[in-house]
């Protein structure tokens, strides 16, 4: 952790193949060269990918800078109503994080404490079950909880089932989102935007795990304290996820549900 | 047969040109929500389904309730419904289609339907749903049309009809099992999460749709020279009346299992729905309507001497139809959703454009029932002639 | 031929509706005779050939595109082996839209002429030109 991978890569990536650095030589390579040339690096398979959240490192900063990252790289829009708001990971206070696990002496510090939330990629997960079309499935090889805007009729049916409230819809075309909130969109060339009437969510940004960088989220808030967010594979028993899981409390989301979370909040 | 439906009064004409208009602004507002999105709508990231799949879930009822007139028909022989089966098989074939119509325009992307059956997911109840409903509606039409016909030719019709019909009848009862399906199995919504909604589905079904079925066939005696029966409507009574009561002696178990257990999970929706949550209460009147139409209903169903009024029954299914519409068309379905995953209370209620989209599907059924009706009478007119 | 008075202005309605492709071209001639001409960056043109021989191009693209979603998104499969062995990453957006960054002289030409409209563009993000 707190290497900066992507820019290590990108630099070791370019060097191998042109013995150059820098700007002028990625104009010189064929489109999409450099991305071909990141495949095979390590961090591009797991066989279940997980999350450990440290809450005694995470604070507000940290969050607000992940939410921040995460929804700038996926051109999600803000719609500044609740209504039809799009999120792909923000914060929540303990009392709804955890709902119904709280009691009424905790003092207010804890009840208000805010915790980071995305999608769960369950192993188990509901939403994949209902959906009629297959546009979100459970990925075998990593466990990623994907999901196919092409395919997706915006029957809503999965966010129905998701327990964690972890999928929004398009209530809107994105790009009609309102000006004045979204004067940079989309924030991300490189990246789709989506279109009205199909459901979005955490992809634990797939596109980028492809190209051996960590999630945005991941990324972001290691650069600002390291290890407040952990990323690894929960199959490894060796992974840094796993030695943190094994030596700290930690809690998930409603397992009661027994959709299997793999997000899970080191308290 | 379509020809009957092109020859009638002016009071049918005039009726046929006010549904078409109906639909006409209906389908203007579909408009509106086809170039904007569903944020048109009340249905929010919390409550994400809200007026249209209710009214689906509701429909699904009145089609599945045709085999209330069916089944005693059939199976028990009871020959005085043989005279308005048909009744039945063509109130649910408009009703099947109202419910087509709502998950359509419930879609975000309603063009692309076509992938459910080019990859469908066999673990999605939706994609079972589907299933169910178009050869419930191919079954019915099929049926309607070849016993009718056979009726107007003065012959029985053909044995294979017979094959189908049994069939419909436990398929009537599978339709509206799986829709109950679509609640009944997802974890995180208490008040979906019960193994007595399929039961509490079909109870409702079988007392909202005779009910509007002996409705339709006071109208029928009404305006047309065929009378479907004293003895029918009276037996349809009986139905209603039971039904009615059942339905309410499930939801009372509901709420005991909810409230002795006083597990917070099982009552949240219920006290939202029926004091409110949190200083919210939206649906609060609407529940209690329900509720007290529900009683007058069971007090005019329970005491035979009422039932058996034609006047005060017509007052008890007019009750009985309010009363399981709000229980199921609107309260289940939002009610479910409050409060969301994070316990907070995030109310819906339906914007104009959602209603009157809606206006248009119910006008688009009502415009398919009451020509599939013109026909029924007047074949029936023509053989009694 | 009984009814020959409704029968044949009928016939000859049907008939000119029928040809309404016809005489709406004699009215508004001109427009069919322009033939699409995708012009290439100066990115593409140093770049001489695209990841395939361009009559592969030219007619498969649309099923090429079709394929690379599903095998992106579906099948985590990024990277596409051309005929001759190089490999690209498969994108839209990042690869294709590299060279062809002026999609309103390339893609357009031939998807308006074809009245085409493809819905890529809902979601994938045009290029920005002249830059």
């Amino acid at each position: 952790m707190g290497i900066d991978r992507r820019e290590f890569l990108k630099i070791a990536g370019l060097s191998a193949m042109m013995g150059l650095g820098g700007k002028a030589a990625f104009d010189l390579l064929v489109p999409g060269e450099v991305e071909a040339s990141l495949k095979d690096t390590p961090l591009t398979q797991a066989k279940r990918w997980g999350m450990v959240v440290d809450m005694d490192k995470m604070n507000d900063e940290i969050m607000d800078r992940c939410v921040e990252a995460c929804h700038r790289i996926h051109n999600v829009p803000d719609w500044g109503d609740p209504k039809v708001e799009i999120k792909w990971i923000w914060k929540e206070t303990y009392e709804h994080t955890f709902a119904g696990q709280g009691h009424d002496y905790q003092g207010e510090e804890f009840k208000e404490r805010n915790f980071l939330i995305l999608c769960n990629h369950c192993d188990n997960p509901a939403c994949c079950r209902v959906c009629p079309t297959k546009a979100t499935w459970k990925r075998e090889k990593d466990g990623v909880v994907m999901m196919d805007p092409h395919r997706c009729i915006g029957c809503r049916f999965c966010m129905a089932a998701c327990p964690f409230g972890a999928r929004s819809f398009n209530w809107g075309d994105p790009r009609k989102a309102p000006e004045e909130l979204n004067t940079q969109f989309p924030t991300n060339r490189d990246y789709p935007t989506r279109t009205k009437g199909v459901v979005e969510k955490c992809n634990l940004c797939a596109e980028r795990i492809a190209k051996g960088q960590f999630p945005a989220c991941v990324e972001t808030a290691n650069e600002i304290l390291k290890d407040s967010l952990v990323f690894g594979d929960l199959e490894d028993p060796g992974s840094n996820v796993r030695k943190l899981l094994r030596s700290r409390y930690a809690i998930r989301r409603k397992p009661e549900l027994g959709t299997g979370p793999n997000i899970y909040y080191v308290v | 047969m379509l020809d009957k439906a092109i020859k009638g009064s002016q009071i049918y004409w005039g009726w046929i040109i006010f549904l078409l208009a109906l639909i006409g602004v209906g389908f203007g507002f579909y408009l509106y929500q086809w170039f904007e999105g569903l944020r048109i709508t009340g249905m929010s990231r919390d409550v994400s389904w809200g007026f249209y799949i209710g009214q689906l879930t509701y429909f699904v009822g009145v089609a599945a309730s045709g085999v209330m007139v069916v089944l005693p028909c059939y199976l028990h022989d009871y020959k005085a419904f043989g005279r308005i089966t048909i009744l039945g098989e063509f109130l649910a074939v408009p009703a099947i289609i109202i419910c087509l119509l709502f998950v359509f325009v419930d879609l975000g992307n309603f063009p692309r339907f076509i992938n459910m059956m080019i990859h469908p997911n066999l673990t999605s109840i939706l994609f079972w749903d589907a299933i169910v409903l178009n050869v419930y509606l191919f079954l019915n039409i099929l049926i309607g049309w070849n016993v009718l016909s056979a009726e107007r030719k003065g012959i029985h019709y053909q044995k294979w009809i017979k094959i189908l019909i049994y069939i419909s009848i436990p398929w009537a009862f599978s339709i509206h099992t799986v829709t109950a399906f679509l609640y009944a199995g997802i974890p995180g919504r208490h008040y979906w999460l019960t193994a007595i909604l399929a039961a509490r589905f079909l109870s409702s079904a079988f007392c909202s749709g005779p009910a509007l079925l002996i409705l339709l066939c006071l109208i029928v005696r009404k305006v047309t020279k065929f009378d479907p029966g004293k003895e029918q409507i009276r037996t349809l009574g009986g139905i209603v009346a039971y039904a009615m009561i059942i339905n309410v002696f499930f939801f009372l178990l509901e709420l005991f299992t909810a409230f002795y257990s006083q597990i917070p999970g099982h009552m949240h929706s219920i006290v939202y729905l029926f004091v409110g949550l949190e200083g919210h209460g939206k649906l609060v009147p609407l529940m209690w309507i329900a509720t007290a139409f529900a009683f007058i209903a069971l007090v005019i169903l329970i005491v035979p001497g009422f039932r058996r009024k034609e006047g005060i029954l017509t007052v008890a299914c007019i009750s009985v139809i309010i009363s399981t519409w709000i229980d199921k068309g609107f309260g289940l379905i939002v009610g479910g959703f409050i409060p969301n995953s994070f316990e907070k209370v995030f109310e819906y209620w339906p914007t104009v454009p959602e209603v009157f989209i809606s206006v248009g599907i119910w006008a688009t059924g009502l415009f398919i029932l009451t020509v599939l009706y013109k026909i029924v009478t007047a074949v029936k007119e023509e053989v009694a002639a | 031929m009984y009814d020959g008075w409704k029968i044949i202005p009928g016939l000859i309605i049907f008939l000119i509706l029928l040809l309404f492709p016809l005489w709406n071209q004699a009215f508004h001639p001109g427009k069919a005779g322009i033939t699409p001409n995708p012009e290439l960056t100066e990115t593409a043109k140093n770049a001489e050939k695209c990841i395939e021989p361009k009559p592969f191009m030219k007619t498969q693209h649309m099923k090429m595109l079709d394929e690379w979603r599903n095998e992106v998104v579906r099948d985590a499969e990024r990277y596409y082996k051309s005929s001759e062995g190089k490999e690209y990453y498969k994108s839209l957006q990042i690869t294709c839209l590299e060279c062809h960054s002026n999609k309103s002289k390339f893609c357009d030409q031939c998807h308006n002429y074809m009245g085409v409209d493809p819905f890529c563009w809902d979601c994938h993000i045009e290029p920005k030109e002249n830059e």
